[in-house]
């Protein structure tokens, strides 16, 4: 009797594991379709730039994963040959790194300030800087070209830097203000006593205390810029200081039919973001949660 | 490259210095005169860099287009003509278009596979592998994605060998190739695809983190008295997400409106695939001030509505701190 219910169960339960993993197939299939939609594209660019450009014209990147494969560097010896590629790649470091470092910075000062200051005209001024978070920065072009033109600083990085610090500095202001704001008020407080002078409580306090923060929004700034193609096409775009991606997007343009040889380009670009990423990415995670869930 | 030396230090060395020496001086200074004066000019010396920019970046330059978008290219008032322009000419219409295209569905494809895509992760093992894949186009250009696109969007002619992944694909399931690019009926919805790609990363790590607050009782106790799964998701789960839903739809009803970099890498808005954005770009290379400003006003009212709808969340956010 013990037996035979003990046979039974354990027939039911085998049939209960089998059809749970039927159950489930679909999910698991779903899952798969889901994540080869977003890995394929990039894939593909990935084979396809180790290939020749012949190769690439004649049949799809596909090809390549069954032998013979005939992977080469020949598009990245090509590109880095290429006149201004090499130029436009320095010139992407040297807009975003100061672009950054000024953004940031700059905001962390303004978001203490609104944290933990009372002044007349804060909420007014914090109001207009939460509005200008969506003013498309395109409503700013013709007029801040002309300051350049009349200052001297068109197509140079110093304009870029700063256009991209006017630009970013209100999201990055409204951002380190919340954080900064959500600290704890004693230890503003046991500062306060002991009669630490602003500049002190800011480099000893409130800096090593928004370190996550601050990582995190110089981590997303740093690839916004690194990836921006409309500021610096408008203040760069027939400079030699252009970076990068206006390079690639200019090349694209001009070449027409011929835009395979730009696919090393395109690796060159997104492996430092990409590098990042994988490496930060519970930093990045959290600016953008930072920034959609508060704002 | 003497020059580009010269940069890097500044770079390096100069920005920070400076930001660094403005606020040293400007405490030093603040402590040589009266308290009461200096407690009241601190907060001032803080916030004036980013004032500053805000004002000379954003606010004046913003007020300054609005001028300008009343009058011709080299200046003169045409009164409102140049927004008669925008609503006669057949460009900035198709333009005007396709950017309501974008708005709608960019947004809605964002919004629901953010959500649909989050749910399903979240009934499996490996959820944050899964994640990872989806979340990985967001820190790519959208340069570089075009790229990436073109060799998935890339036409030959029939019988020939295809070597675009989507056109393998259908040739392989017995249909004609599309020139997914250049077709009317399939060009700006390829685009709208590539902003989608992008940026469904984006909500489904929002999206995610808000379903993980949501309480696991809570949907047991749904599950115990016999609620089915759709049921959960549709009376439960949405409603408890909407305010982080809203948040992203407004968040890509921003992106749709400002789409620039894709169409710009693409097609260059040819074939009918233009969006504001890119035609205020190229007016502007053109130094035909006058209508791209006109351009950019018809932007900055398309984003009025939500900047309206922030300013009032973040003022009802300020009142429960």
């Amino acid at each position: 009797m013990a037996v035979t219910t003990q046979a039974r169960r354990g027939v039911a339960a085998a049939q209960l594991g089998r059809s749970r993993l039927l159950r489930k197939l679909p999910l698991h299939l779903t899952v798969s379709v889901v994540m080869a939609i977003w890995l394929v594209p990039t894939l593909g660019l990935i084979v396809n730039s180790f290939r020749t450009v012949p190769d690439m014209n004649a049949s799809g990147w596909w090809t390549a994963l069954f032998p013979p494969a005939g992977f080469t560097l020949a598009s990245y010896e090509q590109i880095f040959r290429t006149p201004g590629f090499v130029d436009s790649l320095v010139n992407s470091l040297l807009i975003t790194i100061p672009a950054t470092v000024l953004q940031v910075v700059i905001a962390t000062f303004a978001g203490y300030a609104f944290a933990w200051m009372s002044f007349r005209g804060r909420d007014l001024f914090f109001i207009v800087i939460v509005a200008l978070m969506v003013v498309p920065v395109q409503m700013t072009f013709i007029p801040v070209l002309k300051l350049f033109a009349a200052t001297g600083l068109a197509g140079t990085f110093i304009a870029v830097w700063l256009a991209h610090a006017g630009y970013g500095l209100p999201f990055q202001t409204y951002l380190l203000r919340s954080y900064i704001g959500s600290l704890p008020r004693e230890v503003f407080e046991s500062a306060e006593i002991d009669g630490a002078n602003h500049a002190v409580r800011f480099w000893q306090l409130v800096v090593p205390m928004s370190v996550p923060a601050i990582a995190a929004n110089t981590i997303f700034v740093f690839l916004g810029v690194w990836n921006d193609l409309l500021i610096a096409v408008t203040y760069l775009g027939q400079s030699p200081n252009r970076p990068l991606t206006v390079f690639i997007g200019q090349q694209v343009t001009s070449l027409g039919g011929n835009w395979q040889v730009l696919t090393a380009a395109a690796v060159v670009q997104m492996a430092l973001p990409l590098l990042v990423f994988l490496v930060l990415q519970r930093y990045f995670v959290r600016g953008i949660s930072a920034g959609a869930v508060k704002g | 490259m003497d020059q580009r030396i010269v940069t890097a230090v500044i770079a390096v060395i100069v920005v920070p210095a400076l930001l660094f020496g403005y606020i040293q001086i400007g405490e030093w200074a603040l402590e040589r005169i009266p308290r009461r004066i200096a407690a009241r000019m601190r907060p001032y010396v803080w916030v004036f860099p980013a004032v500053a920019f805000a004002t000379i970046f954003m606010v004046l330059p913003t007020i300054n287009t609005i001028f300008i978008s009343f009058q011709d290219a080299r200046g003169n008032p045409v009164g409102l003509d140049n927004y008669v322009f925008f609503f006669t000419n057949p460009e900035t219409l198709t333009s005007l278009k396709n950017n309501i295209l974008w708005l709608v569905f960019f947004t809605a494809f964002v919004v629901v596979l953010g959500l649909f895509i989050s749910i399903l992760f979240d009934r499996i093992k490996y959820e944050s592998v899964a994640k990872t894949a989806v979340f990985l186009p967001l820190p790519i250009s959208a340069v570089a994605a075009s790229i990436i696109w073109k060799f998935m969007y890339e036409y030959d002619a029939p019988g020939r060998p295809q070597t675009g992944t989507l056109n393998a694909v259908i040739t392989a399931a017995g249909f004609e190739p599309v020139a997914w690019l250049i077709n009317a009926l399939t060009n700006n919805w390829a685009l709208i695809a590539i902003g989608v790609w992008t940026s469904v990363g984006f909500a489904m790590v929002i999206i995610s983190a808000a379903l993980k607050g949501i309480s696991t009782e809570l949907l047991e106790a749904a599950r115990v008295d016999g609620a089915t799964e759709g049921q959960i998701v549709r009376r439960i789960i949405i409603p408890l997400l909407m305010p982080t839903l809203t948040v992203i739809t407004t968040t890509m009803i921003i992106t749709a409106l400002k789409v620039f970099d894709i169409v710009y890498v693409m097609t260059s808005g040819a074939y009918g695939t233009d969006v504001i954005a890119r035609q205020l770009f190229a007016r502007v290379a053109n130094s035909d001030y006058g209508r791209a400003a006109a351009v950019g006003v018809v932007l900055l009212l398309a984003v009025v509505p939500v900047l309206v709808f922030n300013v009032k969340r973040f003022r009802e956010q300020e009142e429960r701190r």
